[in-house]
This record gives structure tokens, C-alpha cells and sequence, in this order.
């Protein structure tokens, strides 16, 4: 556990840990059912009402929700789907836009006020992602190049010189192998945890500073951790988003060269 | 030592790289909700609505494009049409004009024909009744002759000569203004 102290008028002010990210059950008995399922589920189900009244009749001139909810398609279109899978795009946008979509308000779900916790800071859930991926993506390389043919592809590259393969088949097979399914979750999880730990530490410094223990000395370093809080959350906001597209620009990369082998 | 055992399975538990097996279960739950709902079934309903977008801004020049030109045929057409039935009626009216001059024509030369035929008739019947009327003449003169002499013999026999040629002269005459007359 790692803990920051500063010594601020005698009490201790003591820098939010990974405290943050344990919950005990909201109804005792169930043990299962604590804040981040819950706050999953309801991202889940406001992805799904957003999804089904922006998507469910669609105009042909679009109103209201659907406009925002086709920019989201379009983006993921044009900035995802498309570079990586060219002609497959429209097969795989299903796919695409939910984890897109549902990553996202998992995200944001860090910054709403009174919830305040983004789901993927618990790494079951990038994981189980992530997981799906990499069973589609083994999945589609097997059905589309062989089981031999996917190996042969993925770690013997033609157009080498042949003592390079010694060297690069290793490395290819542990990167798309292992490291790739790895960092595919880790990004998305460690990139919401730290940003959860950090927006939790400055706001708990605006607050100790400012409420908890007022002090001449200690008050401009409150005001600092409010504003630093609310230019983080701005910056959250964006790497919430981010996060959510580069999740979703991965899966589309995997899947893209498991359809069509590189090189 | 229960007490460091269970605290180091807290610890374990609450590694942030360790996933709770229920998170894993909830978040695939909601994953393959999320990717049923709106990747099999509300992606294909966006996705045919953009496709009919573009069809219909790169579709509605063309067609308009296409009902112009049918509009132009249709007109041209039209004009066509109505050219040929101005044409049409012109040539009924001189057609009408023709027969109505032909039927007068007809009609004059039947009324002609109709009122030498009446004339005609009347000349013969003229006739009829003046050869009757002769006829009948014929037979008064007769008796008036006969009259005439019976008078002409009864009074004055001293002049038998004269009366005689009287007579005759006035039959000779008679007689010859009467074939005049019947001729």
C-alpha cells in the first residue's frame, strides 16, 4: 500500500491508497453485489437506453439522439473500423461500437457526480474484454489462415533475411501471444486507476486543506487542489475517451490481421 | 496465525491485478448484453439507414435528373398529341365543309329535279283537262250547230242558197280552228 503523508498542523493528511477500489456489498449477505457491479450494470443498461433510442427507428434525417449517436458511429467508422479492416468494416462495427460505447460510459462513470467510479479501474472487467478479443482474434486467425498458417504468418514474416527469424519469431509469437492480450487490458485498467487515484487525491487535498483543516499555510495548497481537480477531471474526461477509442482501434487491429495476415 | 492467513487473502483479494471472479462474470454479462442489443441488432438498423442516406443524396440527383427527362418526353409527347389532333380537326372540318357543300349541291339538284317533275305534271294535267274541256266543246258546238242550222232552216228557207254556205263556211272553220286547237 502505498501512502503519501504531509504534515499539515500537527494531524496527518493521509493520501487515498487502493482503499478507493475496495467496496464492501451494498446488501450484506450478498457479497457479490457491490458499488462497481452495480455502477456496471447501470452503465450498461444507460448504453443500452442510449443505443435503442438513438438507434431502435432510425430516421433517415436523424433528430436528437440518433445525431449524437451517429457521430459516435461515424467516428468509430472512419477513425476505427475502416483503416484496420477496410472492406470487413461494416461486419465488425457491431462488435466495435458496444465495446466502444460501453468502455466509455464505464469511463465516464469516473467523473459523474455521486458515482464517481470508473468501472475499469477493476480489472476484471478490461480483462474480460480484452479475453474476448483474444479468443476472437485466435478464433478468426485459425478459421482464415490455418492453425499453422496463423503461427507461420504471425512469426515468420516473408521477405527477411533468415537469421533475423531467429531472433524475431520469439518476440512475435510472445508479443501477439501473450503481451498483446496483457497491455490490450492493462492499458485500459491502469490508465482509469491512476486517473481515479489522482482525481481522489487532489480533490481529497482541496478538501483536507480547505475543510478538514484550515490553516493560513495549508489554504493556498487546498485552492490548488481544487483547481487541479477540476483541470484533471477535464483531462480525465479526455483520456476516459480515449481510452475507450484505443480499446476499441486494438480489437479492430487484432481482428483486421487475423483476417488479412500482415506483410 | 488465522488472523495473518486471512489478512494475507485480503491482501490477495484486493490486489488491483487480481480480478474478482464476480466482476468477471458481471462484466461479461454486460459485455455480451451490450453486444447483442446494439451490435446484432441496432448496428444493422444504423447501418441501413446510412446506406439508404447515401443512396438517397447520391440516388436523388440522378432520379431527378431522370423525372426531368421523363417530364420532357411527356411534354414532347403531349405536344405531339395535340399537334396531331389540331391537324385532326382541320381535316374534319374541311371533310364536314366538303360533304355539307356536297349534300347542298344534292339537295338543289333533288328540289330541281323535284320541281320539273311538278311542273311537268302540271303541264300534262293542263293538258289532260283542256283536251277533256275540248272534248266537251266539241260536243256544245255540236249541238249549237245543230241549233244554229235547225234556227237558220226554220226562219229563213226563201234563201236557201245563202244559208247554205253560211253553213259550211262556219263548219270549214269551225273545223279548222278545232285541229288547230288539238293539235
Amino acid at each position: 500500500m502505498s501512502t503519501l503523508t504531509l504534515l499539515a498542523s500537527g494531524d496527518e493528511f493521509k493520501a487515498p491508497g487502493l482503499e478507493l477500489f475496495e467496496f464492501p456489498p451494498i446488501i450484506s449477505g450478498v457479497p457479490w453485489f457491490t458499488k462497481p457491479v452495480l455502477v456496471a450494470l447501470l452503465s450498461t443498461l444507460i448504453v443500452l437506453i442510449f443505443c435503442w433510442s438513438a438507434f431502435a427507428k432510425p430516421k433517415l434525417v436523424p433528430r436528437g439522439v440518433q445525431n449524437v449517436a451517429e457521430m459516435g458511429y461515424m467516428f468509430i467508422r472512419d477513425q476505427v473500423a475502416r483503416p484496420f479492416l477496410g472492406k470487413d468494416a461494416d461486419r465488425w462495427m457491431g462488435l466495435l461500437l458496444s465495446l466502444f460505447f460501453l468502455i466509455w460510459v464505464w469511463n465516464l462513470m469516473g467523473v459523474v457526480p455521486g458515482i464517481q467510479f470508473p468501472v475499469v479501474s477493476h480489472i476484471a472487467f478490461p480483462f474480460v474484454l480484452a479475453a474476448s478479443i483474444y479468443v476472437l482474434k485466435l478464433y478468426l486467425g485459425f478459421k482464415h489462415q490455418g492453425f499453422f498458417g496463423y503461427f507461420k504468418n504471425m512469426m515468420f514474416p516473408p521477405g527477411l533475411p533468415k537469421p533475423i527469424y531467429v531472433l524475431l519469431a520469439p518476440i512475435e509469437f510472445l508479443s501477439n501471444m501473450i503481451v498483446a492480450p496483457f497491455t490490450h487490458a492493462v492499458r485500459l485498467f491502469a490508465n482509469m486507476f491512476a486517473g481515479h487515484i489522482i482525481l481522489a487525491f487532489f480533490s481529497l487535498v482541496g478538501f483536507w486543506f480547505l475543510f478538514e483543516n484550515l490553516t493560513p499555510l495549508g489554504a493556498p495548497l487546498g485552492v490548488l487542489g481544487v483547481v487541479m481537480t477540476i483541470g484533471m477531471t477535464l483531462f480525465e474526461m479526455f483520456i476516459q475517451f480515449l481510452q475507450a477509442f484505443l480499446f476499441a482501434m486494438l480489437a479492430a487491429m487484432y481482428i483486421g490481421n487475423s483476417l488479412h495476415p500482415e506483410h | 496465525m488465522i488472523t495473518a492467513a486471512r489478512l494475507a487473502a485480503e491482501e490477495g483479494a484486493n490486489s488491483p491485478l487480481l480480478p474478482h471472479t464476480y466482476e468477471l462474470v458481471v462484466g461479461g454479462f454486460a459485455f455480451f448484453v451490450v453486444l447483442f442489443v446494439v451490435g446484432k441488432i441496432l448496428t444493422p438498423r444504423i447501418q441501413k439507414t446510412l446506406a439508404e442516406r447515401t443512396d438517397a443524396i447520391e440516388g436523388g440527383l440522378k432520379r431527378a435528373e431522370e423525372v426531368q427527362d421523363e417530364a420532357k418526353r411527356t411534354l414532347e409527347s403531349y405536344r405531339a398529341q395535340l399537334a396531331e389532333a389540331r391537324h385532326e380537326a382541320a381535316r374534319l372540318r374541311e371533310e364536314a365543309r366538303e360533304q355539307g357543300a356536297q349534300i347542298k349541291a344534292e339537295l338543289r339538284e333533288e328540289a330541281q329535279a323535284e320541281a320539273r317533275r311538278i311542273i311537268e305534271q302540271a303541264h300534262a294535267q293542263i293538258e289532260a283537262e283542256r283536251q277533256t274541256a275540248f272534248a266537251q266543246l266539241r260536243v256544245e258546238i255540236g249541238r249549237l250547230s245543230t241549233d244554229l242550222a235547225g234556227r237558220i232552216v226554220g226562219e229563213s228557207l226563201e234563201d236557201e242558197a245563202r244559208q247554205r254556205r253560211i253553213v259550211d263556211r262556219f263548219l270549214e272553220e269551225l273545223e279548222g280552228a278545232g285541229s288547230e286547237a288539238v293539235r
